[in-house]
């Protein structure tokens, strides 16, 4: 039994919250317990939920595993995370996404979905097993090639058809292919001046333009993985006015970060889709503000050190997000004045969980209700540092920046991951 | 304060110029294959006005040049690095010629072992000789002048000052005592 | 100057100073003795990600000059190819005591990245990274159109430059068009526009589709390298479409002002982006280029390594 003293939910009147096997079982004022944790004000927030994690096990257990990347969601403030399914071997199986979903369980720092591939092996030519991903004990409802674009528009179709029996959403990586090819960075002055191959807007464009309308055309969910243009987002407000059921997602970084960063070639901003220029990020905050743009997603993509400290052009792509996700959207939605609490917990937590059919999470804050939650103080002031990261890898782009507030503790069904920032230490069964 | 000491005025190098010059003559018994080489930047002007000179009293051209020396010193790595200068040799070879090099100030010596390096590379001169305005002492090298316009009796951390119509506006040699400013 | 990686980090006294220095270097080629003692007991590494043998040479003969201890380092295609990394070879090299590291690479930023990632010590000069800058070809061909059109004296102020061809992939056309800009030249870019960069538009530079109209009052036409394995790519349909419109032949050549040079940074495609008989006319300076690479070369390593330790 924990009481969490002096907390705002969403933002509010403080209150105390009393946790009791697993669910919230008090609010109110004076709450005692045995074990107390003081909020002094800070936020409470439904514990957040990822759509778009990079996990890496199996097969880049240096850069990440199921258990290191779960603690730097726990520090982030999130209890549940959708796995992608680009690991090697790639989660397009039953066995695969079993895997993954059973590590998660075993770690317990944060409920994992894991994401199955749309096409064997990533590869854009055939289904994989969706059905069986599915019906397995990870119960798949997201289904995504992340990195790949399912750039042939016949799969794209059949995709979005199979998978309405069993409710479940393809995440379409918007990026097509031909003009893309060897592309380094956003396409603009930049890219020309720096002679870098850019990546042109209408290529994420095309593509969401393309899927809505098959989308609209069978009757399927789409989701739109990491927006990044404001092309992109007047094709989703067109869309979504004619009632076409798409969803889209917006990482942090690219609420934050231009594609400026690139003129000093270290690759740790190096990212796919890239950093756009700055009006781009102005349409992305004003969409998510809006709506237009449902949900925020990490797009957390450990990787090791080699693979960042070397040439632009044979680095990965992809940064960490987790751990920092919600202060910067604190620093760019909240303290900007785009979104209060109710909006940061409906896009970070309530909405994800719809999309990705994660029963449990992202819950309002009453009663009866898990207690899947997150303490945030957002007016603590930080300077991020690459060693601070929880993640098994160093890929912060934030790194020296200035940050404000932090996640003072999360729960998982009542049992606290993080308390005072840090991570809690499990006994091993 | 010490105040800055003029040492040398318009009329006093005017005059140094024109000794060094007859001296120059007299040693070499006349101006036959006598090369004269300024280190610039102010050795350049003095070369040519003494040149001037021993053309006034011989009645006929004597050559006058420039030997940069930036690329032959010793200190490269303990200063900033300086800008370079013009090399003119007269007639394009001073083999065979007698070289005067002539340079402001006479100080450490390094200067000049640097153009005796730098005349080197050039060509293979029958001799070398050195005149300078200004002799402050405190050698670091064994290196005297031939021709000397003055004798200025100095502390290591003094600063000599040569300022020339050509550069400068104005000709004079000051001396500014260390800690005077 | 600590390192030499744009010509867009070059003030216009910093490009004239190397000029210069390189006008004054220019002399010692006409000596008996042609080598410095300068750069005694310093060492430059020639790290060559790539081939570029004229290049390389062009390096080594000015380091060798001012008596430099060279060490060629042929590192061709070892990081992308995932042999030893940048950062690995940059610690040997480091641990060598390289002075200067003239770096050579296929990847944009690569002299950037080397210079800036606290891998080594010493200077860093960008001999063309990738599709984005090679300086010391730009000052090359800027001290090129100085000696021929100016007295090799100032600025190129008011200078009519005309550059031809693929500028998209072209690190010559960048360094170039911003240290023109800084000498005070007008630049043309000539090229179709499929090999135009997207955001041309804000360099501070003019756009010409039609080479027949940009090079009547050229005072220079800089030819650029045009490979036919762009033609895969539908950049340009053919070999023969792309001379007609873009290339430079005694017909076009004659249309120029009598003064006017014609350069070329090297390798040539004769008969693609120029003629056989255009490259060997008397206004052709291609030679004067090779020649003049060397003096600017060693007016760079001198500026970058003649003084004391920034």
């Amino acid at each position: 039994m924990t009481v969490l003293k002096n907390v705002r939910p969403l933002g509010g009147d403080i209150v105390d919250v009393r946790i009791e096997d697993g669910v919230i079982a008090q609010i109110g004022t004076g709450l005692e317990a045995a074990e107390v944790v003081d909020g002094a004000g800070a936020i409470l927030l439904p514990g957040l939920v990822d759509l778009h994690t990079h996990l890496r096990e199996p097969g880049r257990e240096d850069a990440e595993t199921v258990a290191t990347g779960t603690r730097a969601a726990a520090v982030g403030g999130f209890t549940a995370v959708h796995a992608m399914a680009n690991t090697d071997p790639v989660a397009d199986t039953a066995g695969v996404v079993e895997q993954v979903w059973r590590l998660g369980e075993e770690a317990g720092y944060a409920d994992v979905r894991p994401v199955g591939a749309v096409t064997v092996g990533l590869a854009g030519e055939r289904l994989a097993e969706l059905g069986a991903m599915a019906d397995s004990a990870a119960h798949v409802r997201v289904f995504s090639d992340d990195g790949h674009c399912v750039s042939d528009a016949l799969l794209m179709r059949r995709a979005l058809e199979y998978v309405k029996a069993f409710d479940g959403v393809i995440a379409q990586h918007a990026q097509e292919p031909r003009l893309t090819e060897g592309a380094q960075m956003h396409e603009g002055d930049l890219s020309g001046q720096l002679g870098l191959r850019g990546w042109p807007a209408v290529a994420e464009e095309a593509i969401i333009a393309r899927d809505v309308l098959l989308a609209d055309h069978v009757g399927s969910r789409l989701h739109i993985c990491h927006v990044s243009t404001a092309g992109s987002v007047e094709i989703l407000r067109w869309a979504k006015s004619r009632g076409i059921s798409v969803t889209a997602e917006v990482t942090p970084h690219h609420l934050l970060l231009t594609d400026q960063t690139a003129t000093t070639y270290d690759p740790i901003y190096k990212v796919n889709p890239p950093l756009r220029s700055p009006s781009d990020v102005a349409a992305v905050r004003q969409a998510l503000a809006e709506g237009i743009i449902d949900i925020v997603a990490t797009d957390h993509a450990p990787h090791a050190m080699e693979d960042k400290e070397c040439e632009w052009a044979a680095a990965s792509f992809g940064m960490l997000g987790l751990q920092t996700a919600l202060p910067v959207v604190n620093e760019t939605m909240v303290r900007t004045g785009l979104l209060d609490w109710t909006e940061v917990a409906a896009r970070m937590s309530t909405v994800p969980a719809e999309i990705g059919r994660v029963s449990n999470h992202g819950r309002p804050i009453e009663v009866g209700e898990p207690a899947n939650l997150t303490l945030f103080d957002p007016d603590v002031e930080w300077v991020v540092q690459a060693s601070d990261m929880v993640s098994r890898s160093r890929n912060t782009p934030y790194a020296g920046m200035v940050l404000h507030g932090k996640v003072l503790g999360t729960w998982l069904r009542g049992r606290a991951t993080v308390l005072d920032g840090v991570v809690v230490e499990f006994e091993t069964v | 304060m010490t105040p800055d000491q003029e040492f040398l005025t318009d009329s006093d190098i005017h005059r140094a110029v024109v000794r060094i010059a007859h001296e120059i003559l007299e040693r070499n018994r006349g101006a036959d294959d006598i090369v004269l080489l300024g280190i610039p930047t102010r050795g350049v002007h003095l070369a040519r006005r003494i040149a001037v000179t021993m053309a006034g009293i011989e009645g006929r051209e004597v050559p006058a040049g420039a030997l940069d020396v930036g690329m032959y010193r010793d200190d490269l790595q303990l200063r900033p690095t300086v800008a370079l200068h013009p090399t003119v040799i007269p007639g394009g070879d001073v083999t065979g010629k007698t070289v005067v090099l002539v340079d402001d100030v006479l100080f450490s010596g390094r200067t000049v072992r640097a153009a005796m390096d730098a005349l080197n590379d050039v060509g293979r001169p029958r001799a070398v000789q050195l005149a300078v305005l200004v002799d402050r002492g405190h050698r670091d090298l064994p290196i005297r002048a031939d021709y000397v316009g003055k004798n200025i009796p100095t502390a290591r951390e003094d600063d000599v000052q040569v300022t020339l119509a050509e550069t400068d506006g104005t000709d004079a040699v000051r001396l500014v005592r260390a800690g005077g400013k | 100057m600590r390192h030499l990686l744009s010509t867009t980090d070059l003030t216009q006294d910093e490009a004239l100073s190397i000029l210069d220095t390189a006008r004054e270097l220019a002399q010692v080629a006409d000596r008996p003795v042609k080598k410095l003692p300068t750069l005694r007991g310093r060492t430059v590494v020639n790290l060559f990600f790539e081939d570029s043998t004229r290049t390389r040479i062009s390096f080594e003969a000015a380091a060798k000059r001012l008596s430099a201890d060279v060490i060629n380092f042929s590192a061709k295609g070892s990081s992308l190819s995932k042999g030893e990394s940048l950062k690995d070879t940059a610690l040997t090299l480091q641990a060598m005591g390289a002075d200067a590291v003239v770096i050579r690479h296929g990847a944009s930023g690569a002299a950037h990245r080397l210079a800036t990632s606290g891998w080594i010590r010493g200077a860093v000069i960008n001999a063309g990274d990738g599709t984005h800058e090679h300086p010391t070809q730009a000052l090359l061909d800027a001290y090129t159109m100085r000696d021929h059109l100016r007295g090799n004296t100032g600025s190129l102020e008011g200078l009519n430059v005309v550059i031809v061809g693929d500028v998209l992939h072209s690190r010559v056309a960048r360094s170039n068009v911003w240290l023109l800009d800084t000498l005070g030249a007008n630049v043309t870019l000539v090229a179709p526009p499929t090999l135009l960069p997207v955001g041309v538009e804000t360099w501070p530079c003019q756009i010409n589709y039609d080479l027949d109209e940009a090079i009547v009052k050229a005072d220079v036409v800089m030819m650029l390298r045009v490979q036919l394995e762009r033609m895969n790519a539908a950049f340009f349909p053919s070999a023969r479409e792309y001379s007609r419109r873009y290339g430079l032949d005694a017909q076009r050549m004659r249309t120029l002002p009598d003064h006017a040079l014609v350069m070329h940074p090297g390798p040539m495609n004769r008969g693609m982006e120029i003629a056989a008989d255009v490259a060997d006319a008397d206004r052709s300076v291609i030679l004067d280029q090779v020649t003049n690479g060397v003096h600017v070369r060693m007016a760079v390593l001198y500026l970058l390594l003649g003084g004391q330790e920034a």
